[in-house]
């Protein structure tokens, strides 16, 4: 990027600087005697051209809106529209859980984001044996059609758009929200949202898994082409890096595996006829914004060049709205804290910062008491307050990637990204992220990551405020804790027993029976199938059971 | 002790599963233990399970406790896992596929570490097996640490030995080469819905042709165990084999080579306790120190050390 | 009898899949010279006593994230005591609120590490635990 005179007189303007730290030194040393970030990358003292001495700004960094997108998805950014602020909800009972969403929406929220209970998210009905002492904890507990339509009352689809995490049973979700569409009078064609739907990294980090590699990948595949024909605003898959990183791994882990778990999608997709240039918009992607301030910027970055490198060159896609990563964001919830819970509202700040740094598309900012307890409203509002304090006072939405050109900024994203290539290089030679996760080698490079983090925590060569470093000795928290209502579980139940008393049984037997079928077939799409068991009244849990039956269930590979 | 025994004997899973302890930290009660339980023992089928990492030994070995199980037998399990040789400690996760039986009352799955112990198995595991078949166990699987090569232990207390290939992992070549044919009894592909099943069934049954004839011709079964598909004919395979060891002069000689090898193990367990606790002794920095000048050598000392155990006993 | 190693149970009880918290202190306690008896995940109390009992195990440590401790702690030590078998220690960790601490401990629990808890921390409670248990049982 620098003429070579230019180069030569920085050279030696660093030689006569570093020399004269060569005296000062001795006397005023530094704090450490090595910088990294969180992730273990060294950083340099400084950085300056000589680092890019190889970039070339037209083809590597270029314009927002431009392959290959490092500075950015559209060509202005925030200056257009800022991120949506959507603020991860759930918990207890549809009723309970609408209430929070409605409350979200009147305080400038702009988009929902569900969090389902543990049952919903594995395919049990409230009334499991499996489920019991789950209902409600973690998000809202779903059983069928008729919980659905109460968690949207009053909020209209074709208003709002809706991000929810479900991945094993995303279908029989998505089929939920579809058919409250219907009785809202919103056709499936204006409905906008985002299912998570990604169930590789279940397997790898999250652990909500239902079904073996193959038949969910054929979920996933049908619903690539069913929304593509039918709900063709709705992002189809949410390929998450945020549990990748949550259980451990590096910020070049979190986005090579990530990426890699994208191909293996995209590969399904092409091998069941679909093809990439009209899927590949619909792909989403889902980030972790952690504490290390540059190196998550520069991930950010990093991530969104590669991907479009990836699509253009390995699947030929030339569409631009398929060449580019959209993706969420969500602050980290393994750095919060519960010893002075307060410090996280800071924590969470700098993080949501760096992903408005990075180009995020949405943001969720996690409550300072998340470490405890599921956030209160009152935390809640603390964080995105938080996210509009930033897109609405910083002023750091008014120019577009502001960081871009920063020597530390540019260096630090093409290092993630080389790093992040050496693993999906590894992963291709193994033969794809199925096998590379059948081998447990993705699982163990996370662990591995985590078990260092923990032990350089311990060791204190990581600070963590208030937990390692300043602690106080007496912490009084003046902050109560949200409490899940023990009595939900037996009231869905109840609800559960009233719904199979009260509908037409015999058309769930017909509908439940067609699942089967269908399932035999893999050249049929399920997703119909799955809609007219929803729109009957088909409990989640009998359809999932059904597909239990035919599909078998996963069971985790354990390399530790 | 005598109680714990006793209760052990008549099935309760706690005593079981704190005599096998006692045995495994060979504790002073070992010998005892061991005396009471050996009239009742000698009636199960102690079945291995080797085979390379990866290729499904924990799946296979939880759908054949539900295939055996169903029959109306009772079911003991050992699994083993390598320690490590660093900390001692060991992460013992076989049993995580076979977790849907932890709650039925006629499996009893016991997980061991390596111990140091190379050749697949640990130093106890025998006599773990020998605990479970006095304590009314029908059918014993045990599962190796699954590395491969070395795994040869196995044949010198299994009846029935079964070894799991895997199309296209590269290492049943290698397996082959090593010499392990010769110790299995039974020949498992599993994964058998990959690519490359074919093949590897057929190098099997070609390299079963050039090792020695035995009565028994070693079955080669395709299994997908994930999916169930092919345990019944293995269980049916191993019952086999069970039956044709009780009836052929080869099972009558593999039982009776068995008792052999047992005592002659524990002599040298014996006798080496004797000469490790004599050595401690002697080992002085002095002696190695002369050991390093080439003042004395390493079969003078030996020599003397051994002398020294017999006088005194 | 030092020489005896301690046997220990990590498990996850119910759906929770968040396993970051037990493979850690999985991994720690083996490298404290432990043995490990690893179940995974989606566990039922049941299961995980039966596992202990089976296993001979000193110890059953559970990581919990999805509030639900109060069921599952309270289960896991009915269990225990209808297998007569209440000298197996069992502790654990997660999100769990302070609060709920004390009431935990009353039912039995032998610790609760909360976010934060340095693995040495546990390594050295258990290790202390499972000898005062073991001269107990001498005795």
């Amino acid at each position: 990027m620098f003429d070579k005179t230019q180069l030569e007189e920085i050279e030696k303007l660093k030689h006569s600087y570093e020399k004269a730290l060569e005296k000062s030194l001795p006397k005023g040393p530094e704090r450490k005697s090595e910088f990294k970030t969180v992730s273990g990358i060294p950083v340099k003292r400084i950085y300056t051209p000589e680092d890019l001495t190889d970039m070339d700004y037209c083809h590597e960094i270029g314009f927002p809106g431009e392959y290959p997108y490092t500075r950015g998805v559209q060509p202005t950014m925030y200056r257009g529209r800022l991120w949506t602020m959507r603020m991860y909800a759930g918990f207890s009972t549809a009723e309970e859980s609408n209430k929070r969403y409605r409350y979200l929406l009147s305080q400038g929220g702009s988009g929902l984001s569900v969090a389902f209970d543990l049952p919903t998210q594995i395919g049990y009905d409230s009334d499991h044996p499996m489920a019991q002492g789950e209902c409600g904890k973690v998000g809202v507990a779903i059983d069928s059609l008729a919980d659905m339509e109460i968690l949207f009352d009053q909020i209209p689809l074709d208003k709002v758009s809706t991000s929810m995490t479900i991945n094993a049973p995303a279908s029989v979700l998505l089929a939920m929200y579809i058919c409250v569409g219907e009785k809202q009078g919103v056709s499936s064609d204006k409905l906008a949202g985002t299912i998570q739907n990604d169930i590789l990294k279940e397997y790898i980090a999250r652990g909500t898994y239902i079904f073996p590699p193959k038949p969910s990948m054929r979920l996933i595949t049908d619903i690539f082409e069913f929304c593509s024909k039918n709900v063709p605003k709705w992002n189809t898959i949410s390929i998450s890096g945020y549990h990748i990183r949550e259980a451990g791994s590096t910020a070049a882990q979190e986005i090579a595996f990530t990426l890699a778990d994208a191909i293996a999608y995209v590969e399904a997709a092409i091998k069941a006829g679909l093809d990439p240039d009209v899927f590949g918009k619909r792909l989403s992607f889902f980030f972790n914004a952690h504490n290390s301030f540059l190196e998550e910027v520069a991930k950010f970055r990093a991530a969104r060049r590669m991907w479009a490198i990836i699509m253009k060159n390995r699947f030929g896609v030339s569409d631009p709205k398929a060449l580019t990563l959209r993706f969420h964001t969500q602050t980290a919830g393994c750095t919060l804290t519960a010893q002075q819970p307060e410090n996280n509202i800071i924590r969470v700040a700098l993080q949501a910062l760096s992903s408005v740094l990075g180009g995020t598309q949405s943001l969720h900012t996690n409550s300072m008491d998340e470490a405890l307890a599921l956030p209160t409203e009152k935390s809640v509002g603390i964080a995105l307050k938080t996210q509009q304090i930033i897109g609405y006072e910083s002023g750091v939405t008014d120019t577009v990637d502001p960081l871009a050109g920063s020597y530390a900024i540019e260096s630090l994203t093409n290092e993630i990204q080389m790093k992040a290539e050496e693993y999906i290089s590894k992963i291709d030679e193994m033969g794809g992220m199925l096998t590379a996760i059948e081998k447990g080698y993705v699982q163990k490079q996370i662990q591995d990551a985590a078990y260092e983090y923990q032990k350089a925590v311990e060791s204190s060569e990581i600070t963590v405020v208030g937990v390692n470093k300043f602690q106080m000795k007496e912490e009084e928290r003046d902050f109560q804790l949200l409490r899940v209502d023990e009595k939900v579980g037996h009231n869905q139940i109840e609800k559960l027993k009233k719904l199979r008393s009260g509908r037409d049984n015999l058309a769930v037997r017909e509908a439940l029976e067609d699942i089967r079928q269908a399932s035999r077939d893999t050249s049929v799409n399920m997703m119909p199938h799955i809609i007219n068991a929803v729109r009957c009244y088909a409990t989640e849990g009998e359809i999932c059971g059904v597909l239990r039956e035919e599909f078998g269930e996963y069971t985790e590979n354990i390399v530790l | 002790m005598q109680e714990l025994v006793r209760k052990a004997l008549s099935g309760d899973t706690r005593s079981i599963a704190r005599i096998i302890t006692l045995v495994e930290n060979e504790s002073p009660y070992t010998e005892e233990i061991m005396k009471t339980l050996y009239p009742h023992s000698g009636k199960a089928h102690i079945v291995g399970i080797t085979g390379s990492p990866g290729s499904g030994k924990s799946t296979l070995t939880d759908k054949l406790i539900h295939e055996f199980k169903e029959k109306g037998n009772k079911v003991g399990v050992i699994a083993i896992d390598p320690s490590s040789p660093f900390s001692g400690g060991a992460i013992l996760a076989d049993r995580i596929r076979m977790q849907k039986h932890a709650v039925d009352r006629n499996v009893y799955i016991r997980s061991m570490g390596s111990r140091g112990s190379l050749g697949g198995l640990s130093k106890s595991t025998y006599e773990a097996a020998l605990i479970l078949d006095a304590c009314g166990k029908d059918i014993i699987f045990i599962e190796t640490v699954g590395v491969g090569q070395s795994e040869v232990d196995i044949m010198k207390i299994a009846d029935t030995v079964c070894l799991v290939l895997v199309p296209g992992m590269g290492d049943d070549i290698q397996i082959m080469k090593a010499g392990i044919m010769e110790i299995a009894d039974i020949f498992i592909v599993n994964k058998a819905d990959r690519e490359g099943v074919e093949r590897v069934v057929a190098e099997v049954k070609m390299a079963l042709d050039l090792v020695q004839k035995r009565s028994w011709i070693p079955p080669v079964h395709s299994t997908i165990a994930e999916k169930g598909n092919g345990i019944t004919e293995l269980a049916a395979s191993i019952s086999n084999h069970h039956e044709f060891l009780s009836i052929s002069t080869e099972g009558l000689e593999k039982r009776r080579n068995r008792l052999v090898t047992e005592v002659e193990e524990i002599l040298q367990r014996e006798i080496a306790r004797f000469t490790e606790e004599k050595w401690n002794q002697k080992k002085t920095p002095e002696l190695i120190d002369s050991l390093y000048s080439r003042n004395t050598d390493p079969y003078t000392v030996a020599g003397r050390i051994l002398e020294e155990v017999l006088l005194e006993n | 009898m030092t020489h005896e190693k301690i046997r220990v149970i990590v498990a996850k009880p119910g759906l929770d899949g968040h396993d970051r918290g037990a493979k850690v202190i999985a991994r720690a306690l083996r490298d404290a010279g432990m043995e490990v008896i690893y179940t995974g995940l989606r566990q039922t109390p049941e299961q995980i006593v039966d596992t202990a009992i089976q296993e001979d195990a000193d110890a059953i440590g559970i990581s919990i994230l999805s509030g639900a401790h109060h069921f599952y702690f309270s289960r896991i030590i009915e269990l225990l005591k209808e297998h007569e078998a209440l000298d197996i220690i069992v502790f654990g960790g997660g999100v769990i609120p302070d609060d709920d601490v004390p009431a935990l401990l009353a039912m039995g629990a032998g610790a609760i590490f909360g976010p934060g808890t340095t693995t040495t921390t546990c390594v050295d409670w258990l290790k202390s635990k499972v000898h005062e248990k073991r001269t107990l049982e001498m005795a």
